[in-house]
């Protein structure tokens, strides 16, 4: 080739510029991957991440206080909270302005509840106040600093002032504080007393047991997938369907079924009590704590390191194997030198995938669990559900999701994402 | 006679769509309770009115589901089933409608207005008491020995009752019963759980017995808890208990004592259109008369919410057993009785709750 | 397998501490259940050798050995757990049996490689018997479904009846609920109408989509699938509240400006926010099939004029199909067993079998739930014994041998 020195691009055969045709193949190349992609793209985009993200933006809006009270909002901006004293007429004065809109308009309560998770208290006293601004004439009703007071003494706390001023502007940093035990204190950010500090240990807590389910699940899954890669595959698509079985059971069931076996007077117990290895006055506790919730979760999750582990194990050429023994290995060495590097990408995609869905997991731990054994998912469900606190709850949500997503990136890092193999 | 027949049966052909057509979801909390609904309101009403009612089970949800809806501007609910404190929150956050319960609601049939009826049950202005009920303790009869508890305090008695109890995950109640085990009286109760020295002292006093505590979440728990001898005692919804030991023999009793007096009832979820508001009431003011709210107690042992269904509560419908000595507001149950107090929870429920999950979690 | 290994009768000194072993563990079961473990151990092996033994040199006849085990034992069992000893006797009468002749024909040799040393069969053998620990662990829980979805009782509980298997204790009347029930019937029929929609429309995007992300010059690939999967990694409870908006106001647009029926609408919300959850399954293992997948036969494909959609369904959707097959059923499974998003994105005609099942656990603990997932259970079995007969039987009529 070195000697054909031709002057001029090389050409493809319809007489375009080589470069200029491989470019255009490229482009067209990339250009049908991208078309077969963006359906999807769309559709989740859409369905998923734009709804998800206007939720995530709930951990740092906060315009309520100064949609509800504008007024107020203004009027405090030059009250000093340092002072230990409650503020100026004009400020009540403003607040009774606001209060007299908002409570004809029914948001008042509203204001409350939002306030009240920072400062207990506030939302009685919006309620309160509400009932008798509504029939206020605000022009001349004044002064009225003496009347909310009479109203609630709880007005004249500078602490409440002092909330209601913290969390004036549109947006708030309070709920990520929050999420990680901290408040807004006076002098800016500070950490919680030690008797309300719950999120950090849950966060802890969720991050070792999905470790330990991830583990417990690895040790249990990988004989069985090799068993299965190995057999004939008539019998192992006959053991195949126990490990579909339960699949196919819902998760309802089986944390029930849990339950039936592992409480104390469940299946287990009887029959240890009744072989004699266990006295019936000291029955073993393996429910409502952490073992509880890493038993049933692991049995939960199991198939989904199993299949992974399988597709891989079935790729393995089995006389590897037995050319390594030939070769004069030993069992283990054959083993650990030979096949367990080539199920590697099998355990990682069964890892991240058991690993992501435990993290996530509430239900099983919610009935399994005690108090112990429950997630930060469970305290996200009780926000969402039962206090509203949904900021609180978006916040949550985006903290674990990062730690999700680092991990994600992490794995990526070593493993990299294509070698996952989950079929 | 037959072209009589025929003619009715035209009218109706030409009627019934229209009224067919109509239809209004209400929701409650599925399981034995709707089924009692199902039979004393829902079906008469659509004998009377034709509309057809669909039963959504989601009263759990029912909070964030009507704040999200709300949100959404899609509010498909017509009229919601929820607990007080539930119906507290809603119309805090203005997610109920408020109403005039004089106007709305029927009077009594001796013409008492239904806010007298009701009295201070209405505890919300958004609210529509249907029922009293009790959180109380069950046990296993024959777990208990010759002495069967008599105290709510026995609870905390884990020499004289060993083996494990039930409890609800949650400070309201426990803190109440904790305190009051501890020493301090019934009407200084609330005083003392709002100081940080009070919460202390509840928690500590729940410490010792914390290790003894299966902690439940849904109502269903501690029946089967009982059934399966897991528990020694626990704490349920009264009917609940009536239902395990009336309709299903387990071997399980019923303590009164410093039960909390609960109540749960109706909300029409703001923004409806007028129409479907309309509708929403007229079912309200059929289901929540004197007579139907008696006819409830015939299903399900909770007291009827309104003074003058008292005298009519009748018999189990297939039992056939007297209901009144069965419901929380019978006078031989209510001796000492715990009432619950809603605004002070509304307040404090958020804070108490931090402290309570971050003592659970200890 | 392997070729096979002529077997030979094993000396009394392997076998009988075998068999003794396995009567001594019995033993000290029944032993410490009646106070003495020791006393247990040693009468069971003592038994169990002296049958052993009667076998071997007076009985020589396996059939008759086998019955005569199988009688004995149950009738010790009889003595000391009644009926249900009865039964656990006969198992065990049957296990001991097999045993002998098993170790003293040398039975255990026959399907391994000749040359194995006796660690190595030792070894082969506990690790069969680990895996069968973990099927055991993967099967009970729906062992004990199945008869406590019998219970006479509206508990989760074995009563007492039910451990001496008294008929009393015994009853359909859950079974009945389900088949009467409407509640039941309606949330089974939306689960089958919701599940395999979602399914279809998450495997036939979401292996579009992997084909193309297979492709070697995608630009921003990492981003795409970190998108395309994070269905699976934001938590469930956070995904339902915030898709409850969104499929909010797609229904208010299709019931308000297309006209749609609200009915059918609802069933578009749950299906589209359930298809969604099940992409990241489908993508990710049809990418993994087509990591391994020759490129090269498209490309001869295309060669031979064959056109790309003639490609795919000729060429490469039967090489994939297993990945496909596979996502899909994660899929249906997130569908099917999937309570937290249709809790909020559904409404009171859209209840599925899980949501059904939710109630029924909260507000009373029913056992037809566990009748339900019986009956779940039987159906699967069903369908997965007659594909596996249809996978032989084809395999039969192509002319291969089951491999």
């Amino acid at each position: 080739m070195s000697d054909t020195t031709q002057s001029g691009p090389v050409l493809a055969a319809d007489g375009t510029p080589l470069k200029r045709s491989l470019h255009r193949a490229l482009r067209i190349q990339k250009l049908r991957a991208l078309m077969l992609i963006a359906p999807l793209l769309a559709f989740v985009l859409l369905t998923f991440i734009v709804p998800i993200g206007q939720m995530l933006f709930r951990s740092v809006e906060n315009d309520i206080v100064a949609n509800t009270l504008p007024k107020t909002v203004i009027a405090l901006q030059d009250w000093d909270a340092a002072s230990g004293q409650a503020p100026d007429e004009a400020v009540f004065a403003a607040l009774a302005a606001d209060l007299y809109v908002a409570s004809n308009e029914k948001t008042h309560t509203r204001v409350g509840s939002r306030l009240n998770y920072e400062t207990p208290g506030i939302s009685s006293l919006f309620r309160k106040a509400g009932r008798k601004a509504k029939k206020w004439d605000v022009e001349n009703d004044g002064p009225f600093k003496e009347q909310f007071i009479k109203i609630d003494d709880g007005w004249a706390d500078p602490d409440v002032w002092r909330t209601i001023q913290t969390y004036s502007p549109k947006y708030t940093n309070g709920y990520f504080l929050n999420a990680a035990d901290m408040q807004k204190g006076a002098d800016g950010a500070e950490i919680r007393p030690e008797s309300e500090r719950i999120y950090i240990t849950l966060f802890k807590r969720t991050l070792i047991m999905s470790l330990i389910i991830t583990g417990a699940c690895i040790v249990l899954a990988y004989p069985v997938a090799w068993i299965l890669a190995n057999l004939p595959s008539a019998k192992a698509n006959l053991l195949m369907i126990l490990v579909l079985l339960p699949f196919w059971t819902s998760l309802l069931v089986r944390t029930s079924a849990w339950k039936v076996m592992l409480q104390q007077q469940g299946v287990i117990n009887d029959t240890l009590v009744w072989l004699g290895l266990v006295a019936d006055d000291a029955r073993l506790v393996m429910i409502n704590n952490q073992l509880g919730t890493i038993i049933a979760m692991t049995h939960i999750l199991l198939p989904f390191m199993i299949l992974p582990m399988y597709s891989v194990m079935q790729t393995i050429n089995p006389s590897y194997l037995r050319a390594a023994k030939s070769m004069g290995a030993t069992n283990w060495t054959a083993f650990w030198r030979v096949y367990f590097p080539l199920s590697v990408p099998g355990i990682g995609a069964g890892s991240i995938l058991v690993f992501i869905l435990a993290i996530g997991y509430y239900i099983t731990p919610e009935l399994v669990g005690g108090t112990k054994g429950v997630f930060i998912s469970n305290r996200i469900a009780f926000h969402i559900s039962t206090s509203l606190n949904w900021g609180l709850a978006a916040a949550l949500g985006t903290i674990l999701l990062a730690v999700v997503l680092i991990l994600y990136w992490a794995y990526d890092k070593i493993v990299g994402i294509d070698n996952v193999k989950l079929g | 006679m037959k072209a009589k027949l025929t003619a009715f049966a035209v009218t109706t052909a030409l009627v019934a769509p229209a009224a067919i057509a109509e239809e209004m979801t209400i929701v409650s909390w599925g399981g034995a309770y709707s089924k009692s609904q199902q039979l004393a309101y829902h079906e008469p009403y659509t004998a009377k009115t034709g509309i057809t009612i669909i039963n959504d089970d989601s009263s759990a949800e029912a909070v964030a589901k009507i704040r999200a809806m709300n949100e959404a501007g899609n509010v498909t609910w017509d009229v919601v089933d929820v607990v007080a404190s539930d119906a507290m929150r809603l119309c805090d956050e203005g997610l109920a409608e408020e109403l005039d319960h004089d106007a709305v609601l029927a009077a009594a049939p001796d013409g008492t207005p239904a806010s007298e009826d009701f009295g201070d049950l209405i505890v919300s202005d958004c609210f529509v008491p249907q029922i009293v009920y009790s959180t109380t303790f069950g046990y296993r009869t024959d777990m208990v020995g010759d002495t069967p508890p008599t105290s709510v305090c026995d609870i905390f008695d884990l020499e004289k009752y060993p083996g494990k109890r039930s409890l609800q995950k949650r400070p309201i109640d426990n803190m109440e019963w904790a305190l009051y085990c501890d020493g301090v009286a019934k009407e200084d109760i609330y005083d003392v759980l709002g100081t940080p020295e009070g919460v202390e002292r509840g928690l500590a006093k729940l410490d010792t017995i914390k290790d003894s505590v299966v902690w439940w979440t849904a109502g269903a728990e501690t029946p089967q808890l009982l059934a399966d001898g897991e528990v020694v005692m626990g704490s349920t919804f009264n009917g609940r208990l009536f239902s395990a030991i009336a309709e299903q023999n387990q071997p399980i009793g019923m303590l009164w004592d410093m039960q909390s007096f609960d109540l749960d009832g109706w909300i029409i979820p703001a923004g409806l259109s007028e129409e479907r508001k309309q509708r929403a009431l007229d079912y309200l003011y059929f289901a929540t008369d004197t007579q139907r709210l008696a006819d409830q107690a015939k299903y399900i042992s909770y007291g009827p919410a309104r003074k003058s269904s008292a005298p009519l509560v009748g018999k189990h419908a297939s039992l056939g057993i007297d209901m009144a000595p069965h419901m929380p507001t019978d006078p031989a149950n209510a001796g000492n009785v715990h009432i619950y107090d809603y605004e002070w929870w509304a307040d404090n429920r958020d804070d108490l709750d931090a402290k309570f999950q971050a003592w659970l979690a200890k | 397998m392997a070729a096979l290994t002529p077997i030979s009768r094993k000396p009394l000194s392997l076998v009988i501490p075998c068999i003794a072993g396995a009567g001594g563990l019995l033993g000290l079961f029944v032993g410490t259940a009646n106070g003495s473990g020791l006393l247990g151990i040693v009468i069971g092996a003592a038994l169990v050798s002296l049958m052993g033994l009667f076998f071997i040199f007076v009985l020589k006849n396996e059939t008759t050995a086998k019955w005569i085990s199988i009688l004995f034992v149950a009738g010790l069992g009889f003595l000391f757990g009644g009926v249900p000893g009865v039964i656990l006797g006969a198992i065990f009468g049957w296990l001991f049996h097999w045993f002998i002749y098993w170790t003293y024909e040398g039975r255990y040799r026959a399907r391994l490689l000749p040359y194995l040393t006796p660690g190595q069969v030792l070894w082969h053998y506990t690790f069969l018997f680990i895996c069968g620990a973990i099927f055991v662990f993967l099967i009970t829980p729906i062992l004990v479904v199945m008869p406590l979805s019998f219970n006479a009782q509206d508990f989760f509980t074995f009563t007492p009846e039910m451990l001496r298997l008294d008929p009393e204790g015994y009853s359909l009347k859950h079974y009945r609920d389900f088949f009467t029930n409407n509640e039941w019937q309606r949330s089974f029929k939306n689960s089958l109408i919701i599940a395999p929609i979602a399914t279809i429309i998450s495997v036939s995007l979401g292996t579009l989509a992997a084909i193309g992300l297979s492709q070697s010059h995608v630009p921003g690939r990492r981003a795409i699938m970190a998108i395309l999967i994070s269905p699976m990694i934001v938590p469930l409870i956070i995904s339902a509240t915030g898709m409850f908006f969104f499929y909010s106001q797609i229904g208010n647009w299709l019931e308000g400006t297309l006209g749609f029926n609200k009915t059918f609408v609802g069933y578009v919300k749950v299906v589209l926010a359930h298809a969604v959850l099940g992409i990241p399954f489908v993508i990710i293992t049809v990418t993994a099939t087509l990591v391994g997948f020759d490129r090269s036969l498209t490309r001869a494909a295309a060669n031979m004029g064959a056109n790309p959609v003639t490609t795919f369904f000729r060429v490469q959707m039967p090489l994939i199909l297993p990945g496909v097959i596979s996502g899909g059923l994660f899929a249906f499974i997130t569908s099917f067993d999937e309570v937290v998003v249709v809790l909020f994105v559904g409404s009171a005609s859209q209840k599925t079998l899980p949501w059904q099942m939710f109630t029924g656990l909260r507000e009373q603990i029913s056992p037809t739930i566990l009748a339900v997932a019986t009956i779940l259970v039987v159906i699967s079995i069903g369908l997965l014994t007659v594909v596996e007969m249809l996978r032989r039987r084809s395999e039969r009529l192509r002319g291969m041998s089951p491999s």
